[in-house]
């Protein structure tokens, strides 16, 4: 039969179907894109894009950036093209993921350069917009990976950031920003604690559970927003948290408006996403909290409480989504609105999955998804024929473009939204 | 560290799993645990490991009783388990499973993984393990994971190490070094408990026998007295026969064609090179080989769970290479997978549930939408019932079962169809002496009704008991073939390891 040395030659022969076929889908995305760019945002385009950078009165000003609009969109389709055609080359494959992201970055800037042509518009003001807009989805991705990464699904989180925004307005009105904050944290806390008493103690089906919690409190803050504010309007009038520069950073150009010269909710889910990072992957609580998520049973026979460490990452998880809720109140407007959280917390959901269940992942998603909440809001202002709404949906395709070219499957944690029962 | 169970009764709800079981456990000794499917060898350590707590009785540790609050306690006590299913974390690395629960630490509850490295390294080096302590679980095959989990018993100092069916995925070569290992630890003066189907090994390996039928301990004694009948006929209740009542086979016209078949692993390597082979009406082909070699992606593309990447498959002369696992079920295909929990079942559902799985929408259980719940309810029973089911009722759920139960689950449904050809992985994995004999009675009744039969196991034994032929896969490639009725043990043995005939 075959000799040994045959079998020696064959082993390491590899096929890479999948992997070839991916590369095949990003070439055709990229060559899309390039017609795009070429047949769209390279017509009746003249002028110049003019990109502010910073304020004359900036400590550190940059000259704007002047684009050149029609050379600039054919130079993007042309290397958008050339990407494109790679793919279906010979080692395009290993080029995939890095080729799919500059070219996606292209195509977006060839919009805006479309856009802004023959006009002026504040990028660095836009950046910071979408830092800001980023922030709740980003918290409330940052809860349900705490949730999630001990296997309780979290629907509840649009509940808990609507408890936050509410109890931070009611009680801001009443003790100042500090106090508000602090007691949008322990709402979120509690209904964190509701949750996990719900589903791990009494198996509660956990969709059904946070279901649950989101009617509950859309109906009170509604009821009491629509009835008890109209006659005592100074239980809704909370102060606002400023923007705190940082000294030296926050005088940088572009980074400084954009990243340290924010108010505490900014700041706050930075360092919760990097305390949350070290937490999970670094510590021996996470290592057991992790576990847990995976495989409870396992986790049990090694003395691990089970049921001690859900109640404890759920109520966790409460707190920060609280906290973000707050920001919808004491971080913007100082004022409840009946329903203002507006999906965010499904969002926050979305981006945990596409940050694969990772902090730090959930924060780069909640960026994306804050680019296209400010993208919209900014481009409203420079009167392009394409209606708003329109506008808004590209950046999520595009995040479903990355995601399944970029990223690949995502798992999620093994015993994700299953009860864990002892015998 | 010397245990005694005294009048232990552990009860699920109306069933009493372990009834006024009595039990010492000796440092430096082996005590070997036979028993049948569901006679509540499993449930009796889960009590003494403090995974269950014990309705009646009492847990005695040199003399003074103690009682366990949960799995810690018993850890802290030194008392380890190896787990029928393992119990590992198949993301993390083997470093993080071994720790997990007893982590080293730095400051900031940092977790210490280079400390944990190098301790999951001195146990290696004691104990001639060798596992890499950054591998990732689930890139581990079933040997290395249960050294995996004999190194987190290690790791945590215990004194009493209860291994439950150790051997039940293990390859022969792997028993051995796996009896070394166990030696070893008798002669450090460590308890330990052996939980097996398999006489021959407890005959090996154990000090002292104990037995158990129905929950209750039903004899034992010292195994350099006892032979394997007799411990067969203890733990079944009557005399049990081992050869397999094998006609010579009359192979029929080919059914089953296989050519130049490539399968590739989820990563894209290469697991199944160019396979060709014919399986006829009326004959059992087995397959050998280590483990790991290729007979998994071979078995899931041969029942549809994996694609093909190139050549052909035919049945009965149609070209099936790219149909899907219900059409292949529809022409006559039954399939044992290897993995019962994973692929087999839905250890949520009940036994009837589970029955019907794979046919649930014939005309038979089901008009348009609705189930014919009553129909199915009374197959299921009289599944059971005849493949020996033990479960207080078919709408128990599985997972609720003894692992050999479960396993009867599935052979049950796949068997009791009206088949063209069989398809088995490890169709025995985990089955009380009793049950085997009937199956591989089952399975050649199968093949004398001119039904093709393909069988992959480890069990070498196995294989050279039912087949009529037997391939040998190596490294994703049939390196030999042999007669089923002339072929010697050492020759098939010497092909698994890759040495060509
Ligand atoms: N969690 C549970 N809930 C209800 N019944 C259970 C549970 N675990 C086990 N049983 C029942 O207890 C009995 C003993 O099961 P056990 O798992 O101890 O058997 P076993 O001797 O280990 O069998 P096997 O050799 O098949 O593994 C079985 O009838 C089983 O159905
Ligand atoms: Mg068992």
């Amino acid at each position: 039969m075959t000799s040994p040395a045959d079998i020696a030659a064959a082993a390491p022969q590899r096929l890479g179907k999948g992997r070839q076929r991916q590369a095949r889908i990003s070439g055709a995305v990229l060559l899309g894109l390039a017609a795009l760019v070429a047949l769209v945002f390279a017509q009746d385009v003249a002028g110049e894009a003019t990109f502010r950078l910073s304020r004359p009165t900036d400590p550190l000003a940059l000259p704007d950036l002047v684009v050149p609009a029609l050379p600039f969109s054919y130079a993007a389709a042309a290397v958008l093209a050339f990407l494109g055609v790679r793919q279906f080359l010979r080692g395009g494959v290993r080029w995939t993921s890095l080729s799919l992201g500059f070219g996606l970055f292209l195509a977006v800037a060839a919009f805006l350069v479309w856009a802004t042509a023959g006009k002026s518009f504040s990028l660095t003001g836009m950046l910071q917009a979408t830092v800001v807009r980023a922030v709740p989805i980003a918290l409330g991705g940052l809860a349900g990976v705490l949730s999630e990464r001990v296997a309780v699904v979290n629907i509840a989180i649009e509940g808990m950031l609507l408890a936050g925004a509410f109890t931070g307005a009611l009680i801001g009105s009443l003790m100042g920003g500090l106090g508000g904050l602090a007691a949008a944290v322990a709402i979120g806390g509690l209904f964190g604690f509701i949750l996990a008493a719900l589903v791990v103690t009494y198996r509660v089906d956990q969709i059904i559970a946070g279901v649950v919690i989101n009617l509950f409190v859309l109906g009170v803050t509604s009821y009491v927003s629509s009835q008890v504010y109209q006659e005592y309007r100074f239980l809704n009038n909370a102060p606002v948290f400023r923007p705190v520069k940082i000294p030296f950073l926050g005088d940088l150009p572009v980074v400084g408006p954009v990243l340290f010269n924010q108010n505490v909710f900014v700041y706050g889910a930075i360092v919760m996403v990097a305390v949350a990072t070290y937490y999970l992957f670094y510590t021996r609580m996470g290592l057991r909290a992790r576990s847990v998520g995976e495989h409870p049973r396992a986790a049990d026979t090694l003395g691990i409480n089970v049921y001690r460490t859900r109640y404890v990452n759920v109520t966790i998880a409460g707190m920060v989504a609280g906290f973000g809720g707050a920001w919808f109140t004491l971080g913007s407007v100082g004022r409840f609105d009946e329903g203002m959280t507006g999906g965010r917390g499904y969002i926050g959901l979305a981006a945990m999955i596409f940050g694969r269940w990772h902090p730090v992942g959930a924060l780069m998603a909640a960026l994306v998804f804050g680019f296209a909440d400010a993208m919209q809001q900014k481009l409203a202002l420079l009167n392009t024929p394409i209606p708003s709404e329109f506008l808004a949906m590209s950046p999520y395709i595009a995040t479903i473009i990355v995601v399944a070219g970029l990223i690949g499957r995502s798992r999620p944690p093994a015993a994700d939204g299953q009860p864990y029962a002892k015998e | 560290m010397n245990i005694e169970l005294r009048g232990i009764t552990k009860r699920f709800g109306s069933l009493v799993a372990n009834r006024d079981v009595n039990m010492d456990i000796r440092a430096g000794q082996v005590l070997g645990l036979l028993g049948e499917n569901g006679a509540g060898k499993s449930t009796l350590m889960n009590v003494l490991c403090g995974l269950y707590r014990p309705n009646e009785g009492q847990i005695l540790i040199d003399g003074k009783p103690v009682a366990f609050d949960g799995p810690g306690d018993a850890i802290a006590a030194g008392i380890g388990m190896v787990h029928q299913h393992f119990m590992l974390i198949p993301v993390f690395t083997v470093a993080e499973n071994v720790v997990l629960g007893v982590e080293p630490t730095g400051p900031l509850d940092h977790l210490d993984l280079k400390k944990a490295r190098e301790q999951v390294r001195e146990i290696n080096d004691t104990y001639g393990l060798e596992v890499d302590p950054d591998a990732l679980i689930e890139t581990l095959p079933v040997g290395i994971q249960q050294r995996v989990e004999i190194i987190k018993v290690l790791f945590r100092s215990a004194e009493v190490v209860i291994f439950d069916e150790p051997t039940a995925v293990l390859t022969p070569q792997e028993v051995e070094d796996f009896f070394k290992i166990v030696r070893g630890l008798r002669d450090d003066g460590k308890a330990i408990v052996f939980i097996t189907h398999k006489l021959n090994e407890i005959i090996e390996i154990a000090d002292r026998i104990s037995v158990l039928r129905g929950g209750e301990i039903v004899g034992g004694g010292d195994p350099s007295e006892m032979t394997e009948a007799e411990l067969a006929e203890m733990m079944v209740g009557r005399p049990v026969s081992f050869a397999v009542d094998k006609t010579p086979a009359r192979p029929g016209e080919p059914l089953l064609e296989v050519r130049d078949l490539v399968v590739l692993r989820d990563n894209d390597d290469i697991a199944v090179n160019h396979v060709s082979m014919t399986i006829h009406r009326g004959e059992v082909v087995g397959i050998a080989g280590v483990q790991g070699n290729g007979q998994t992606p071979l078995v899931e593309a041969l029942t549809g769970l994996r694609q093909v990447a190139g050549g052909e498959v035919r049945f009965k002369g149609e070209d099936i290479t790219h149909a899907g696992a219900r059409k292949r079920h529809q022409l006559g295909f039954a399939h044992i997978p290897e993995d019962r929990q994973r692929t087999g079942l839905v250890p949520a559902f009940s036994i009837a549930e589970n029955m019907v799985l794979d046919c649930y929408y014939d005309d038979r259980f089901s008009r348009g939408p609705n189930m014919l719940w009553k129909v199915v309810n009374e197959t299921a029973a009289r599944n059971a019932a005849e493949f020996d089911v033990r479960a207080p009722s078919v709408f128990e759920a599985v997972r609720k079962l003894s692992g050999g139960n479960q396993q009867k689950v599935i052979v049950a449904r796949e068997l009791s169809r009206d088949t063209e050809m069989l398809i088995a992985a490890q169709p025995t994995r985990g089955l009380d002496v009793g049950s085997i004999e009937y199956i591989h009675g089952r399975i050649m009744h199968a093949r004398d009704e001119g039904d093709g039969v393909l069988i992959v196991s480890s069990e070498l034994d196995e294989i050279l008991a039912l087949s009529d032929r037997i391939l040998v896969m190596f490294e994703g490639r049939i390196v030999a073939e042999f007669d089923g009725a002339t072929a010697e043990k050492s020759k098939v043995g010497l092909a698994m390891a890759g040495a060509v005939a």
